[in-house]
């Protein structure tokens, strides 16, 4: 009878882990290729608005961003608390907008510069004022191309 | 000879302590979300006061929004709910009323707002005016192809936005409102 009695329960075998790198090194790579750096840090508080007939833009490489709001707490000592302007990491007014356009168009393929898209977020309590003044220098600079950023509205309008 | 000795193994076991580490940097830097939203077409700069083109009253949609964020349309006040049923029915003018445009391709959306207004009801009022295209060019390519008009081809959908454009004209902003 012991002959053919099996030995449960006396140990359990231990469970290989020589996969387990093989398996973290692929999810490595997949959040190294879908991870863009954080580009720049924001000083003014941009929460967008809400809307419905959003778009995503496609080509990440072909949108440069204009942040406008007000200035962070820790800024406003020295900004105050009227809506600025913010191009890559500095405080900036409305005629560095050229400068700032022609910079972005330098890494792009001279066929691709016309795909150009500016990005505007702006923070949903800022008065129209400024981004007017924006959209006047952006047509000027001939950045026609626009996007008002957006989150999506999940519920319809009261 | 005593030479032929055997290469020791390298230890991996830290490989995946290693590549545990590089996933969490990576986790905590990714950003994921894309930018979303309206997408829209300035007209291009020109220094010469623009052409004053007589147009006819009944193919203007006017809309203004004030500095306190109210919402007057062709001379009424109007919630910003219905914006959008209104200005689909102003374009396409299923009725072939005597007050709406002749024909969409005359339609003019004419948008006005104060240096005062704020963004978030400026962007509000703006969704809505595309939302009212939208809804027509879905129920026209529902019509011709019987598809929405996301999944039409390029070539069908610049023929339908031939058939119904988008004119959304923005005036000079007014500037009676106090900027904040």
């Amino acid at each position: 009878m012991s002959k053919f009695k099996k030995k449960r329960g006396k140990t359990t075998p231990a469970i290989s882990t020589a996969s387990l790198p093989d398996i973290i090194f692929i999810l490595l790579f997949f959040f190294m290729v879908v991870t863009v750096m954080k580009n720049s840090e924001l000083k003014v508080d941009v929460s967008v608005p809400e809307a419905t007939e959003i778009q995503k833009l496609v080509k990440k490489s072909l949108v440069s961003y204009l942040y406008i709001g007000r200035p962070m707490k820790n800024y406003q000592s020295v900004y105050g608390t009227a809506p600025r302007l913010q191009l890559n990491d500095k405080f900036a007014t409305i005629d560095d907008i050229p400068l700032f356009l022609e910079k972005e168009k330098l890494d792009i393929q001279e066929q691709l510069q016309p795909l150009m898209t500016a990005s505007l977020r702006v923070d949903r309590d800022v008065t129209m004022g400024i981004v007017s003044d924006v959209k006047t220098k952006l047509r000027k600079s001939g950045q026609l191309k626009v996007n008002y950023s957006a989150r999506k509205r999940a519920q319809a309008l009261k | 000879m005593g030479r032929e000795r055997q290469q020791p193994e390298i230890n991996a076991s830290s490989m995946a302590d290693i590549a545990f580490l590089l996933l969490i940097f990576f986790l905590v830097t990714t950003t994921i979300d894309v930018d979303k939203g309206i997408r829209v077409l300035l007209p291009p700069w020109s220094d010469e006061p623009p052409e004053t083109q007589k147009l006819k009253t009944r193919n203007v949609f006017s809309v203004m929004v004030n500095a306190n964020d109210e919402l007057l349309v062709r001379g009424e006040p109007m919630e910003l709910k219905d914006l959008r049923e209104k200005t689909a029915e102003f374009i396409s003018n299923p009725e072939k009323r005597e007050d709406l445009a002749e024909k969409p391709t005359k339609a003019i959306i004419s948008l006005k707002n104060d240096r005062g207004t704020s963004y978030e009801a400026y962007l509000a009022v703006y969704n809505e005016l595309k939302a009212g295209y939208n809804d027509l060019w879905n129920a026209e390519a529902d019509k011709r192809f019987g598809l929405k008009y996301e999944d039409l081809d390029i070539a069908d959908r610049k023929k339908l936005r031939a058939d119904i454009p988008l004119v959304i004209s923005e005036a000079e902003p007014t500037s009676f409102g106090e900027e904040k």
